[in-house]
């Protein structure tokens, strides 16, 4: 059984119907692609999928449990950390604090400490600024400090929404060596990507969303050599 | 000499102020809502510690523990009853006319159980004053109270915010709810939290407020409600150092008015600098420039 199984799903704002029967599924140790143009729901799936907004319709089942109607709050304790479009980290906070804020729901102060350190090895330059309030770091800092939030609560899933929005091309290589990183030492992940082509390109499978629905899915090299796909998405 | 018992008496006030003030200002940092009816729990704090000392013949301490105890009690389930609903659906303008009709509720309910006349306070400081200069410049034990009681909260609230987990908590909901509950953090009970001890400060400034000027009736915690809002504002709101520094500004600054210049324009001469300060100074004094990086 997949590790995430999202079927039908329906999300409204309103009265405007953003998702409209959305399905997908993510096995354990996978890593895959959402992708689509502005606008799809993308962000949305995501939100849904982390609580942030209500299904009006359809499930979604992580590790075999119905989390369709779980709070938000709860989804980090069950084992899925969300890094959300535009890092919305906490600019008042200095970057350690953010760090910790990751780790809320933990109570194993040893354990904890383990994690930061590990996510002080993979991103040398948030221990470097530690101290500093988390506002004032650059983006692709503030991108990475997302990242390192995210994983201080050791997730077993963890869903990224455009980790890779407005950074430099450096910047951005650097948070795909990171996602693959974070991929090989057993989490699984779903990433929402416009840089299709850098999301297909780590990824094993991927979704196509257009206005609120799959359109397409499969490997991520046959989507990526698919001349559709190609002509939408990857600009060729 | 007189105008350091204008002065003195102008921290004492300001000092009430303050400790409403930090109620307004944590509530409108966490909760993004201004309680008007924050003033109202004042006066029943003051009723409550009133009753259990002349009517159940509780010793002051007691009878103050148990007036923040029903003060804490009345907040979260002010803000169970009154402002949660709508904050689901999502209308600030909803929750700011709510929370005028609960300061309304809360001053009948006072007018109906105590009448409007006036019940004389008693003082539940019982220690003695200060003479200084030759007893030219009296400090009463009330105000020596109540000026460290605000310190005494002012830093216990900034360690609290600053390096407990819940603290920590509070600050990321703050500034952004949705990515405070991806951490695992639950909103509603943060915001009950917020309520819990904005209300319980608002108890032990009703006691203070009706031992220093000892008259308690249902409309006792309007006006200080205003001027606490006006200082939270002053102070930058949401801000915890600005909500005293603001407190003790305002209470000198109408003091001082009020003696110096003249007693019916006081309180105009309180909102005048205000709005003086929020022309120069938007955010108010120690308001937050939030500078983010896109
Ligand atoms: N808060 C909202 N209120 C109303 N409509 C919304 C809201 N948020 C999103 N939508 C609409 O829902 C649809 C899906 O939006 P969503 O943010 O999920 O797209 P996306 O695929 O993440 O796009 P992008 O690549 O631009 O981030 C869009 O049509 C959008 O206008
Ligand atoms: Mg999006």
């Amino acid at each position: 059984m997949a590790m995430l199984e999202v079927q039908n799903l329906h999300v409204y704002y309103g009265m405007i119907h953003a998702l409209k029967g959305v399905s997908f599924t993510v096995s354990q140790g996978e890593v895959i692609a959402l992708i689509g143009a502005n606008g799809a729901g993308k962000t949305t799936t995501l939100h849904t999928v982390t609580g942030l907004l209500p299904a009006k319709q359809g499930s979604i089942v992580f590790e075999g449990k119905d989390i369709t109607h779980v709070p938000a709050h709860k989804i980090v304790e069950m084992g899925i950390a969300h890094v959300p479009e535009g890092r919305r980290i906490f600019s008042q906070l200095n970057v350690y604090e953010n760090l910790i804020m990751g780790a809320f729901t933990r109570k194993d102060k040893a354990e904890i400490e383990e994690s930061l350190a590990t996510v002080y090895r993979r991103f040398p330059r948030l221990e470097e600024r530690k101290a500093q309030r988390a506002g004032t770091l650059s983006g692709g800092e503030q991108q990475m400090l997302a990242m390192g939030r995210a994983l201080m609560s050791r997730p077993r899933l963890i869903v990224m929404d455009e980790p890779s929005m407005g950074l430099s091309p450096i910047f951005v290589n650097e948070i795909f060596d990171i996602i693959r990183v974070v991929s090989e030492g057993g989490t699984t992940v779903l990433l929402v990507e416009q840089n299709a082509k850098k999301a297909l390109s780590i990824a094993d499978r991927a979704y196509v969303l257009e206005t609120g629905t799959v359109t397409m899915e499969g490997k991520a090299d046959e989507l990526l050599h698919n001349e559709a796909v190609q002509k939408a998405y990857l600009g060729e | 000499m007189s105008f350091l018992t204008y002065l003195k008496d102008g921290i004492s006030l300001g000092s009430v102020y303050a400790i409403i003030a930090l109620g307004y200002t944590m509530v409108y940092g966490i909760a993004k809502m201004l309680n008007f009816a924050h003033g109202d729990v004042i006066m029943v704090g003051a009723y409550t510690a009133l009753m259990m000392i002349t009517r159940a013949g509780l010793p002051a301490l007691p009878a103050v523990l148990i007036a923040m105890a029903t003060c804490t009690i009345l907040g979260i389930t002010i803000e169970m009853v009154a402002y949660r609903p709508l904050r689901k659906a999502g209308s600030p303008l909803a929750v700011l006319i709510t929370a005028i009709g609960v300061s309304y509720l809360l001053q009948n309910i006072a007018l109906l159980a105590f009448g409007a006349d006036g019940k004389t306070f008693i003082n539940v400081v019982s220690l003695p004053s200060l003479n200084l200069f030759d007893g030219q410049l009296v400090i009463s034990g009330v105000t020596i109270v109540t000026v460290l009681a605000n310190i005494v909260i002012m830093i216990c609230l900034t360690l609290f915010v600053k390096k407990t987990k819940r603290g920590r908590a509070m600050q990321a909901v703050s500034e952004d709810r949705d990515a405070a509950q991806l951490m695992g953090v639950n909103v509603n009970g943060t915001i009950s939290l917020t309520f819990a001890i904005g209300s319980a400060l608002a108890a032990i400034a009703g006691v203070l407020l009706c031992s220093a000027y000892p008259v308690v009736t249902p409309y006792t915690g309007a006006m200080p409600g205003i001027k606490a809002f006006v200082a939270a504002v002053f102070g930058g709101i949401g801000s915890i150092p600005g909500a005293m520094i603001g407190g003790i500004l305002l209470g000198v600054i109408e003091i001082l008015g009020r003696a110096y210049i003249s007693s019916q324009v006081a309180d105009a001469i309180v909102f005048g600098v205000l709005i003086i300060v929020l022309l120069v100074r938007p955010t108010g004094l120690f308001g937050k420039n939030v500078q983010e990086k896109v």
